[in-house]
């Protein structure tokens, strides 16, 4: 039930988010054909407004957006809008006249979803081990190692990893390839300088977590049992444990789905983080509006994901 | 067995002192600031003492073109030459002003602005307390890279206007940095509201609220006197892992050629040139190597500072 409600929810959400985003942009000053080569005649000028109806006002611009109401000819006839958000039209993009954006998602989100869910793997890869051995060894060694190399993944910005990547592992000692996107090879550089900062805060998400479980009474009494010091970590703790991780997994990965700015300039790759910025450098208008509502149905759905599986986890989390 | 007669203020510095990664962070942070506000001053002196000290100084101008391009590091320029022939090493200091001024400025504007919205939400509850707190959620569901550029771009159309009338052209590049301070403040401070709100709203039904609301205190005084000094752990905490993420997006945003504006330099626009330069021809590592290793060492000591606090005043911070 309650998650029947957050579903329902969504919708007026994201009506919400898409209005926001709508009129920030309006806002902003300038349109989206500034850059055309100047100076275009004033009648130029128009017949391109009229065309993508800019010249209309904005609660119109925003019903035809949504596809929502009707419009009426020289003849005082009815014509409902065609296409629009209802029918999963985003409209066209005002900068790449002959695309969609609908063609220019299609064409840039496999690309992003599949090095997002590669850098996920990695972060997880990396930083749940990362973290589990840092957790059970507090205080040695492998902690303060592992810790300190966790930190340092967090520190290493993505801008300052890629392009050493790519000076150290593919420039000069041509062990990878420099960039683009065409075989699995060329996946492994960015799926690195991607997933590098996440893995360093999944192992101290997990760390601190295994930290509070193993303080808890419950594996006191499973020690009590008798059970193998690992049967108990593994059993019982991490399912506990890794709870602040799974809630950090929704929104990391919206973030890696809907692609990277700088991974993808630095390795030259095709996916939607690039158009993501330059659309809102652009002014052009629905492609924006289309990333951003991508990114937040994204995020608002895998929030509901993390707290189902939050809900299978730790059967004493009750939503009401 | 004696009283602890100290404190929980005092005893929480003593854990502090007592946490050796957050003293080296501090001190790494102490030094570093010193140099970076040290440097021109001492390229100043230098060149007024003989002409061996003006040659130094004009070696290591940090605007100054020269025929020297791609130096290695080496003696004359200990971090090399850039693309321009300028000295690397005075770049990344001088580029440290910029960095570690946005992070600061941009993280007390996003507390200024977290704290309020926070306090107030959490104080007032109820129907107030969800509203505020959904525009927070909205506003987390909006990917902050276009709320940013959206921001800036609005802000600099306004400016130059305003400028223009006000026929003060050599204005802009200070404005640039207004902007960042300002875009990057707006949208760091949910996180900050969220952790406030939390704090706050706990604490507003406390005895010693009541008792002060009992004996006639207005809310003001309430919020001023009996709030806000306790949630003050909490924020410092908060606040020193805010400076690290903001010095973080400022580099992003001078790598996407939308912070500073050269010649003035950031770590994220020195780190953007280096990028730039990479061929397979000629690697010129230090482009890269000393603005990164240096951005990468201060997030650390950030860090490190900021584990030590939280630690030491036992708060958490996440979420």
């Amino acid at each position: 039930m309650y998650f029947l409600r957050r579903l329902v929810l969504t919708v007026p959400l994201l009506l919400l988010i898409s209005l926001l985003a709508f009129g920030l942009l309006r806002l902003a000053p300038g349109g989206p054909f500034d850059r055309e080569r100047k100076p275009a005649s004033p009648e130029i000028e128009r017949n391109l407004a009229r065309k993508y109806h800019l010249d209309e006002s904005f609660i119109l611009q925003y019903l035809r957006y949504l596809g929502v109401g009707y419009e009426r000819d020289a003849d005082g006839r009815r014509h409902w809008f065609e296409g629009g958000l209802v029918r999963g039209d985003l409209g066209p993009s005002y900068r790449y006249r002959n695309h969609t954006v609908n063609d220019i998602i299609a064409a840039g989100l496999p690309v992003s979803m599949t090095l997002g869910c590669l850098a996920f793997c990695f972060a997880l890869g990396v930083g749940l081990p990362l973290g589990f051995v840092t957790a059970v060894n507090r205080g040695r060694w492998p902690d303060y190692v592992g810790s300190l190399l966790a930190i340092l993944c967090i520190c290493i910005p993505g801008l300052v990893v890629a392009p050493l990547l790519v000076v150290g592992l593919a420039v000069k000692w041509r062990w990878f390839p420099v960039a683009l996107w065409t075989s699995p090879w060329h996946a492994v550089l960015p799926t690195i300088a991607l997933g590098l900062y996440f893995s360093g805060r999944i192992a101290r998400l997990l760390r601190e977590g295994m930290l509070n479980v193993m303080r808890s009474e419950f594996i006191t009494t499973a020690r009590a049992k008798g059970m193998g010091e690992s049967a108990v970590l593994l059993k019982h703790g991490l399912r506990i444990a890794i709870l602040p991780v799974v809630s950090y997994a929704g929104p990391l990965l919206a973030d890696l789905l809907t692609g990277s700015f700088v991974i993808e300039s630095v390795f030259q790759i095709p996916g939607i983080g690039v158009p993501m910025v330059n659309s809102s450098l652009n002014r052009d208008y629905t492609l924006v509006v289309g990333l951003v509502l991508l990114y937040a149905a994204l995020l608002v759905g895998l929030n509901l994901v993390v707290d189902l599986v939050y809900r299978l986890l730790d059967r004493r989390v009750k939503y009401d | 067995m004696t009283d602890d007669l100290r404190s929980p203020n005092q005893r929480a510095w003593q854990r502090f002192r007592a946490h050796r990664p957050a003293m080296v962070g501090t001190w790494f942070l102490a030094v570093l600031v010193v140099a970076v506000l040290a440097w021109p001053v001492i390229l100043r002196l230098v060149s007024h003492a003989g002409a061996g000290g003006r040659d130094f100084a004009a070696l290591h101008d940090p605007d100054a073109l020269s025929e020297a391009q791609f130096t290695p590091p080496g003696g004359a320029h200990w971090f090399g030459t850039d693309v321009h022939g300028r000295d690397l090493f005075s770049r990344v200091l001088y580029g440290a002003q910029i960095s570690l001024l946005v992070g600061a400025v941009g993280a007390v504007v996003s507390l200024v602005i977290g704290v309020l919205w926070g306090a107030v939400a959490g104080y007032l509850g109820g129907w107030w307390d969800g509203w505020m707190m959904r525009v927070v959620d909205i506003l987390y569901s909006l990917p902050s890279i276009i709320f940013v550029i959206v921001l800036i771009t609005i802000l600099e159309d306004k400016l130059k206007f305003v400028l223009a009338q006000m026929g003060a052209t050599g204005m802009e590049k200070l404005a640039r940095l207004l902007f960042l301070f300002v875009g990057l403040g707006a949208v760091s401070w949910l996180t900050m509201a969220r952790i406030v709100r939390g704090q706050v709203l706990s604490l507003r039904n406390r005895a010693f609220v009541e008792a002060s609301r009992a004996l006639g205190a207005g809310h003001a005084h309430i919020l001023a006197r009996h709030i806000l000094p306790n949630v003050l752990g909490v924020v410092i905490v908060y606040l020193t892992l805010t400076v690290p993420a903001i010095i973080l997006y400022e580099s992003f945003l001078s790598y996407l050629g939308l912070g500073i504006q050269p010649p003035m330099a950031s770590w994220g626009s020195l780190i953007a040139e280096g990028a730039g330069q990479i061929n397979s021809l000629k690697i010129y590592w230090w482009l890269l190597a000393f603005p990164g290793a240096l951005l990468v060492t201060t997030l650390l000591a950030l860090n490190f500072v900021g584990d030590g606090l939280r630690d030491a005043w036992d708060v958490r911070a996440d979420k």
